[in-house]
């Protein structure tokens, strides 16, 4: 029973991690790459969601949802990096935190005014509506092997497209020496819009699995943001394969501690204040994991060290 | 050597604060009355957006957590309220209390505890990650308050009167404003002078080149851990404030949009100059009513306000208003 | 025979594989300018990190004045009486001239815990500062930013704040890089003046005023000291000779 309960949530929690993986390449690509804090990546994934939703609904199908919102955002990305992203490479993190803020600002009020306030439903395609059995007795469900299956092979594919291909050397030449790679003849301004619709294509796909899974809501983007900053800074700023790390680990973490703590605390407290005392203590507990990480490696685990 | 430059500042200040005295009676007149109470709010948030700026415009240290002292200094008025008026004991067999001149400074305390155990941990780190480890920990005690099911969760605590201070009624709109000015602009006062004090010298050395700073013999920590704790007690201060103008304490208080909403009062009004905050805080609450009033979908204009500001030149609106120029 | 103000013995510092100071051992004299040379990339500035405090040796003793600073931190040397100024200028440019002065006074004038009394007009700290000033020739350029001096300018405000603490010994970094002749005969008349005065521990490029000013100079070649001794003696060293000018074993 225990067994089920670990193996099903640790499923979860790797689920949860492949999101975050999705969401922190694309943050700690940007980050690394140009040196720019942008709180308004969760405000992507956000639109991931609604455009899937939105674009399934019209064509019957989730599918074509989800491959349709992709490259829609990740063409809104292209636009906002135009117009507003561009001007703030040079700028102190301090301006880079105030802009991204305000285009939160904009993006949620916008969704809000476009989609209205209440929650709306994505619902996974049929076809995938069943559940595997994993090992005598444990089910999990078919979709959410797929959004893991999905992730991992993106997972993939990024790493490969980072070590093999002439984009990726030009995307590391840029992340090591900007201004190197630009006097050797690398557009730079056009790197730099590529990197930055990939990222927000990456934050569209997670948000438009996600929304299956958890509500799709105005500000949706802030908690998934949240996180995934946490797990930019476990894993190192700039690093992918940090991304990947620090993904999981705080995936499995969150997951877990969510699941494990009611049960650990009902043992000592009267069950509903354990479950408040646990609903509160879990969620600190990523944190917890990023002090700690941060305490043992100061700019994460793989992070540059000088 | 600064005369001309000095001599509009100073007028500029005493400008200032004749119009803030005149707010209540000049509202009043305009039959507006009714927001003498938002006036208040905002000279709260002009002390918070202060408390930041000692950190962040002096020392250079960006903090995105602040309104996590927000928060606890309005649980500590709100818990004490809570507790008087349901009569049961807090630990260590304390009353609960409604009186400002327990629950203020004691307020204080516990945001300076809380500043002194975060700082100590977060001011070993610095630039972005010193930035992220500021908002975890607001992160983390969001969550435990909105964990706290006796004193309301997620929806808070409602304080059944306004603290006592002295026999001052404080449930009287212009009497709270008052007393809120007064409290901001002593603590303005006291910041300007410890500006140019050894101490901030110290900060602003560091916000300009840490590394020099210790070459010369300073041991950099501990300066910014001290600033740190006071800024937290005086942002502790502006919550125990707050619950008392809202008559209110919720998790919401300390949620990471507060903590951002103070770092754009800061940069909005000119980032180190102590003052600018202050007309920061002012400028913007006074934009998000007006716009408020406008249209229900207010965040679509003032989002790309903030955006636009950003990319501009960062002097702020002191900087406008006193004119170029200005060594420390 | 009284103890060197400065030595060290066995400093290693390595990067990875690469060994960046090695088995260092350098005594500087009290009273004396000593002047460290070597080639580019010869772990000048690494062995200046390692005095200062700024990088860690792996291996290796350092002592100064009396005390085994081989542990301390950067501002604890420097409170004991270990002044350094930079090769890339490293000034307050937000401040004025004189402010930047005065918080290097302000720096051993006890802790810094006062919330009252401005400090630029404290004459505690104005008096020493005034010294410093006049000392490096800045005395009336005090009340202008420090970000509007021209280059030369800002390598003296470096050797005031260095001057500022009252310091037993200097470290100095290439003061004199960037200078033009003039600002450059300026500079080494000035240190000259302070011979005597001050223990100086000198790292330049300039060949003439080092051979001009130093009492002893050390050569570091590749991380190592291949030689050290007088002016003379090193003229004549054949090791050094093939350093620099690369004659065939």
């Amino acid at each position: 029973m225990i067994a089920q309960l670990f193996i099903e949530q640790g499923l979860n929690g790797l689920q949860l991690g492949i999101t975050l993986f999705l969401m922190a390449a694309g943050l700690t690509l940007v980050f690394g790459i140009m040196d720019v804090i942008h709180l308004s990546h969760g405000s992507f994934y956000m639109l991931g969601a609604y455009l899937t939703a939105t674009l399934g609904a019209r064509f019957d199908s989730y599918l074509l949802g989800l491959a349709l919102a992709i490259p829609l955002v990740a063409l809104i990305g292209m636009v906002v990096e135009w117009i507003a992203i561009r001007r703030l490479y040079e700028r102190d993190h301090l301006d880079q935190v105030l802009a991204t803020f305000g285009l939160i600002m904009f993006f949620n009020e916008a969704v809000r005014m476009i989609w209205g306030a209440q929650p709306i439903f994505l619902s996974p395609p049929a076809s995938l509506a069943g559940t595997v059995e994993l090992l005598p007795g444990i089910f999990y469900p078919q979709f959410r092997l797929a959004i893991l299956g999905t992730g991992l092979a993106v997972a993939a594919l990024l790493g490969l497209m980072i070590r093999r291909t002439r984009l990726g050397m030009r995307l590391r030449a840029g992340a090591s020496d900007r201004a190197m790679a630009g006097a050797l003849g690398v557009n730079i301004d056009g790197l730099f819009t590529i990197v930055f619709g990939l990222g927000t294509g990456l934050a569209a796909l997670a948000g438009g699995m996600a929304g299956t899974v958890l509500s799709v809501q105005v500000g949706m983007g802030e908690s998934i943001l949240i996180l995934t900053f946490v797990v930019v800074v476990i894993g190192g700023i700039g690093s992918i394969k940090g991304a990947l790390v620090g993904a999981i680990l705080v995936g499995l973490v969150d997951t877990l501690a969510r699941t494990m703590l009611p049960v650990a605390l009902r043992s000592t407290l009267p069950a509903s204040q354990a479950d408040s005392v646990a609903a509160s203590l879990s969620s600190t507990s990523v944190y917890v994991l990023m002090i700690l990480v941060l305490a043992w490696r100061p700019k994460g685990l793989y992070g540059a060290r000088t | 050597m600064a005369h001309a430059p000095d001599f509009r500042r100073r007028l500029a200040l005493v400008l200032l604060l004749i119009l803030a005295l005149a707010v209540p009676p000049v509202l009043s007149a305009l039959g507006q009355g009714f927001y003498v109470g938002f006036a208040a709010r905002v000279l709260i948030m002009a002390l918070a957006a202060l408390s930041l700026d000692l950190v962040m415009g002096l020392g250079g240290m960006v903090s995105f957590g602040h309104a996590a002292f927000l928060g606890l200094g309005a649980y500590v008025v709100g818990i004490g309220s809570w507790h008087v008026f349901d009569g049961s004991p807090l630990p260590f067999g304390l009353a609960g209390s409604e009186n400002a001149l327990i629950v203020w400074p004691l307020a204080m305390l516990v945001s300076g505890l809380a500043a002194l155990g975060i700082g100590a941990i977060s001011l070993r780190t610095t630039g972005v990650h010193f930035i992220m480890i500021t908002l975890a920990f607001a992160q983390m005690l969001f969550f435990l308050a909105g964990g706290l099911k006796t004193y309301g969760g997620d929806d808070g605590i409602t304080l059944y009167s306004r603290s006592e201070l002295a026999g001052l009624k404080l449930s009287d709109p212009t009497t709270f404003y008052y007393l809120c000015l007064g409290l901001l602009v002593t603590v303005l006062a006291l910041l300007l002078r410890l500006s140019s004090s050894r101490f901030g010298m110290v900060l602003k050395g560091v916000r300009d080149n840490e590394r020099r700073m210790r070459a010369l013999g300073f041991p950099t920590y501990r300066y910014k851990l001290a600033a740190f704790v006071l800024s937290g007690m005086i942002c502790g201060l502006a919550g125990a404030l707050l619950a008392n103008a809202s008559e209110f304490a919720s998790p919401a208080l300390m949620s990471w949009q507060r903590s951002g909403e103070l770092l754009v009062m800061v940069v909005l009004g000119g980032m180190g100059s102590l003052v600018g905050p202050v007309l920061g805080a002012v400028a913007l609450m006074v934009l998000e009513e007006s716009l408020a009033e406008l249209t229900q979908h207010w965040q679509v204009i003032l989002g790309p306000l903030l955006v636009l500001l950003a990319l501009s030149a960062r002097r702020g609106l002191w900087g406008w208003i006193k004119g170029r120029d200005g060594a420390p | 025979m009284t103890e060197p103000l400065l030595h060290t013995s066995g400093l290693v510092k390595r990067y990875g594989g690469v060994i960046a100071t090695h088995q260092v051992a350098l005594a500087v004299e009290r009273g004396h300018l000593h002047a460290l040379i070597g080639p580019n990339g010869a772990g000048k500035s690494t062995l200046i990190g390692l005095l200062s405090g700024e990088l860690a040796a792996n291996a290796g003793h350092i002592h100064f004045n009396g005390h085994d600073v081989t542990g301390l931190h950067v501002h604890r040397r420097a409170r004991l009486g270990l002044a350094r100024s930079f090769q890339i200028t490293s000034i307050f440019k937000s401040f004025s001239v004189l402010a930047n002065v005065v918080l290097a006074v302000q720096a051993h004038a006890g802790h810094s815990f006062r919330f009252w009394r401005p400090a630029v007009r404290d004459p505690a700290l104005l008096g020493p500062a005034l010294a410093a000033l006049e000392r490096v020739g800045l005395a009336d350029r005090r009340h202008d930013a420090a970000a509007a001096l021209s280059h030369g300018e800002r390598r003296q405000l470096e050797l005031a704040m260095a001057l500022a603490g009252d310091p037993a010994m200097l470290l100095l970094d290439e003061p004199m890089a960037g200078m033009g002749p003039e600002d450059g005969r300026a500079m080494v008349d000035l240190l000259q003046s302070l011979k005597g005065e001050r223990t100086i521990l000198l790292v330049e490029h300039d060949m003439d005023a080092v051979f001009q000013l130093a009492d002893r100079i050390s050569v570091l070649v590749y991380g190592a000291i291949i030689a050290s001794g007088t002016p003379d003696h090193i003229r004549a060293d054949a090791e050094v000779r093939r350093a620099y000018l690369g004659e065939e074993a």
